[in-house]
């Protein structure tokens, strides 16, 4: 079959070779992130029983839940929180059969990724002020 | 005797015999989370500027931060719960697929169980020293 001549005919798309398109990427980002933010989640239910119990759990749960260590997780958690809350929104649009056009569902992952860093910074700040 | 004739009871199941069950619970339960989920942050939020533990445990004494707490861990980790499940069925086959479906599911609960428990403790622990 190798000593075919196929020609220079186009091959059909292959994975190795086919770039995804932002609604594709955008898609599979949002399974990943509901994955990761249980990171976080897992993490504060970990502070909480610290705190219920006091003691030892409590300070290695509080040392480690405000260790710069912690605040990453929290903060990668916020920020996979909204991309999940705004790509499952999304979704609901989805179902009901909108914004499947290739380019809208384009200018929604735009709207996704931009909505889900500009939300993430305004909890920092929140959190901050 | 079943009321029910067997084609009555096939109807709308599709390949996976539970219909569009878990398409809807999905459904249902993003909604809540999505509701619920600029009120969790607050209060985690605010509970994390708490310094001294005694704040924090006083702070989750109160109804609306242990209301909103347990909501979101519960029905959040169910629905991670169920959310796994499609990535497994994607990913995984087998002996893979069962002992993936167990570990989520055993993990998605322990979260909830842990925080649930903090969160009686805490409860009782007021009701006492009241």
């Amino acid at each position: 079959m190798a000593d075919v001549n196929r020609g220079n005919r186009p091959l059909s798309p292959h994975l190795q070779v086919y770039r995804l398109p932002l609604p594709a990427i955008t898609s599979i980002v949002n399974r990943a992130a509901g994955h990761a933010m249980v990171a976080g989640l897992l993490l504060l239910s970990f502070w909480l029983v610290g705190a219920a119990a006091g003691g030892g759990l409590w300070d290695c749960a509080d040392w480690l839940t405000r260790s710069w260590f912690g605040f990453l997780v929290l903060l990668g958690s916020a920020w996979a929180l909204w991309y999940h809350f705004l790509a499952g929104i999304r979704h609901f649009f989805y179902d009901a059969g909108e914004g499947l056009e290739i380019e809208t569902a384009r200018k929604s992952s735009i709207a996704i990724v931009a909505g889900s860093v500009v939300l993430t910074l305004l909890s920092l700040i929140i959190y901050l002020l | 005797m079943r009321y029910v004739t067997p084609r009555k009871a096939a109807i709308g199941m599709g390949a996976s015999h539970s219909g569009t069950a878990h398409h809807w619970w999905m459904t249902v339960s993003s909604v809540a989370l999505a509701l619920l989920t600029p009120s969790f942050l607050m209060v985690m939020g605010t509970a994390l500027q708490l310094p001294e533990r005694a704040e924090i445990l006083m702070y989750f004494t109160r109804p609306y931060p242990a209301i909103v707490v347990a909501l979101f861990m519960t029905l959040g980790m169910m629905h991670f719960i169920k959310g796994t499940r499609i990535m497994i069925d994607d990913y995984f086959e087998h002996t893979a697929r069962k002992v993936a479906i167990i570990l989520s599911t055993a993990f998605g609960w322990v979260v909830i169980a842990m925080t649930l428990f903090a969160l009686a403790r805490v409860q009782l622990a007021f009701a006492q020293a009241v």
